[in-house]
């Protein structure tokens, strides 16, 4: 597997006030196609600022940040949004579905972004609820399912479009153990049998065991990297 | 799914909300609707009439009478065709509110300058004629009342009495009705003989209320009307000389500037809209700012959000202004079946100003919110710093 992303002396402040907060400075990573990394960290450490700059919603101050041939830090905005609608699927803590639309609409989204016609976008809506085993809840609302079903809808809208990375913002933390297992597992499956590349930010060492690469952060530095079996 | 479904779907998410600024633009048009029918019948008043027709009346106002000696003196001026005259005889029939428009002509000199515009039922006019006691009345008005020809109809006046009873009833017998025989005629009144008018008041004997006249040419009209007012000038009753038109505008402008109030009216009931709904707009949108940076994550730039919060309060105007709209246009219907007002109704052009407001309370209402959106970042708006 080749490099997916390289990350080359990036800097990120913030200007708070009076006060610059550096969150990173001159940090460096290379992540593979294939990858499937957990970074953990206390909070604060920057998990979710580097989350945002892989996905293209946020920008560094300075330093590079190539995904496959791209140079996310010059693309514009509108390039950007273009760049994550083909690349990037997000799965969110709090899942984000929106809760006027229905299971099957909201797996839609994304797809409204391409230019597959809509028998397309509902045989491809059809497959990513049956990979999350919700074929049977398409037509249901959020506000009808549970916890772990609309995070299954969340993974299935992350990864309709067939995004080569997937990125995964404490995926779990509003889950009990048994259905947090039952996602982490998903997640591990879509690593190994259709080859997504997965950014896991999260505070259970529990799911980090999911991950084949383990990144401690600290105070905007990686302080040790672990790799797991 | 398409982009429609997504607005649909954000417009009707709180159901009670919107279901209330629904009711709110629908009145509002509703209102607009009905009053832009009115304008529309006062844009009208004095659209009708045939432009060599002028009306004489007396220079202080058309309430203040005219001798009858003026006719002749009018008649005999070149340029005039015909002459006729005229008296309001402030009529209504068996209640006050049932007004009805009723005037004492002078039958012969009256049915020839009106031929153009209206026509009496075969055989009507000779008995017009021939009876001193007739009246004449518009179809519709007729059919409204339950008349039918040879009815003795006791009509009411508000300002004579007549004197040989001592009251104010007055009795006439309908021998024809009035057809109209141009398109912008409007028949809804009832005519009477001047001359069975004039034997019975109280007061005012020898005098008309006003007088029409016919000129040969529409281009002599300013000549003639000079020519009739410079000849009255100095008398006690000078004439102010103007075309029908011209006369028929000045007639409804008595009642008021209705323009002003309609426009004060519709304007107060948008700007109260454009409060409510504008407001509810913003609110609705700042509740969804974390699913709007959703979308955005996702990869929907940033006009496909604005387009979206715009097309939702775009279709709010549509959805409360289009039905008001057909509602008012069928009120308008039904009130024209019992008001003589010609016009009443919601002519194209008005039809299109709404569609204008509509699209306007829309965009106005949706701007801010939508610009608000487009201008959304997708760290603050997930709360992700």
């Amino acid at each position: 597997m080749g490099t997916l992303i390289d990350i080359r002396r990036a800097s990120k402040r913030f200007v708070k006030g009076r006060e610059t907060i550096t969150i990173f400075d001159k940090l460096d990573l290379v992540i593979d196609e294939g990858d499937f990394i957990a970074v953990m960290g206390p909070s604060g450490s920057g998990k979710t600022t580097l989350l945002n700059l892989l996905g293209g919603i946020d920008r560094v101050t300075s330093g590079e940040i190539d995904f496959a041939d791209a140079r996310l830090d010059q693309l514009t905005e509108s390039q950007l949004s273009g760049w994550r609608a083909a690349n990037v699927g997000f799965i969110f803590q709090f899942y984000n579905l929106m809760p006027m639309l229905n299971a099957a609409r909201n797996v839609e989204l994304p797809l409204l972004l391409t230019r597959l016609g809509k028998a397309d976008r509902e045989r491809r809506v059809k497959t990513a609820l049956g990979i999350v085993g919700l074929a049977d809840r398409a037509k249901h609302f959020p506000r009808e399912m549970s916890g772990g079903q609309q995070q299954r809808v969340a993974i299935a809208r992350a990864i309709v479009a067939d995004p080569r990375m997937l990125l995964c913002d404490e995926p779990t933390g509003d889950l009990d153990r048994k259905t947090a297992d039952e996602i982490l597992s998903m997640l591990q499956l879509l690593n190994r049998e259709m080859g997504k590349t997965i950014i896991m930010v999260t505070h259970d060492p529990e799911a980090a065991r999911y991950a084949s690469r383990v990144l401690h952060l600290d105070k905007g530095r990686f302080i040790e990297q672990e790799a797991m079996a | 799914m398409s982009d429609f479904s997504i607005v649909l779907a954000n417009l009707f998410r709180a159901e009670l909300r919107t279901s209330l600024m629904l009711v709110a633009i629908f009145f509002a048009f509703l209102i607009f609707g009905v009053l832009a029918g009115v304008q529309n019948g006062w844009d009208n008043v004095g659209n009708t009439g045939a432009d060599n027709r002028l009306v004489t009346t007396n220079k202080i106002n058309f309430t203040q009478a005219l001798p009858i000696s003026y006719i002749d003196r009018i008649r005999a001026v070149e340029g005039v065709a015909q002459v006729t005259y005229a008296n309001w005889f402030g009529g209504f029939y068996q209640e006050p509110r049932n007004v009805l428009v009723t005037f004492a002509v002078d039958v012969p000199t009256y049915l020839d300058i009106y031929r153009s515009d209206f026509a009496l039922t075969p055989g009507a006019e000779a008995a017009f004629l021939a009876n001193r006691t007739a009246m004449v009345a518009g179809a519709k008005l007729a059919e409204k009342n339950g008349w039918k020809v040879g009815d003795k109809i006791p009509l009411n006046s508000n300002i004579y009495t007549n004197k040989s009873t001592g009251k104010r009833v007055w009795d006439f017998t309908l021998v024809g009705l009035l057809e109209p025989v141009s398109e912008d005629a409007n028949p809804d009144f009832v005519l009477f003989h001047h001359k069975y008018f004039d034997e019975s008041v109280t007061f005012g004997q020898n005098s008309a209320g006003y007088a029409v006249l016919q000129t040969v040419d529409k281009s002599v009209n300013a000549a003639v009307s000079q020519k009739i007012d410079a000849m009255f000038a100095n008398s006690p009753a000078e004439t102010a000389t103007d075309t029908e038109k011209a006369f028929s505008k000045a007639f409804a402008s008595q009642l008021g500037n209705i323009t002003l109030i309609i426009l004060l009216v519709v304007g107060s009931a948008f700007v109260t809209i454009l409060m409510i709904v504008g407001n509810t707009m913003v609110m609705a949108v700042r509740e969804r700012t974390r699913e709007i940076g959703v979308m955005k994550t996702l990869g929907f730039r940033d006009g496909r959000i604005f387009r979206l919060v715009l097309g939702e309060s775009l279709l709010l105007a549509a959805l409360g202004g289009l039905p008001a709209l057909g509602v008012a246009a069928l009120l308008l219907e039904r009130i024209r079946k019992d008001v003589p007002f010609p016009g009443l109704e919601l002519a194209p052009p008005y039809l299109a100003l709404g569609i204008l407001l509509m699209l306007t309370l829309g965009l106005i209402t949706g701007l801010i919110p939508a610009w608000k959106a487009l201008r959304l970042n997708i760290v603050t708006a997930l709360g992700r710093q």
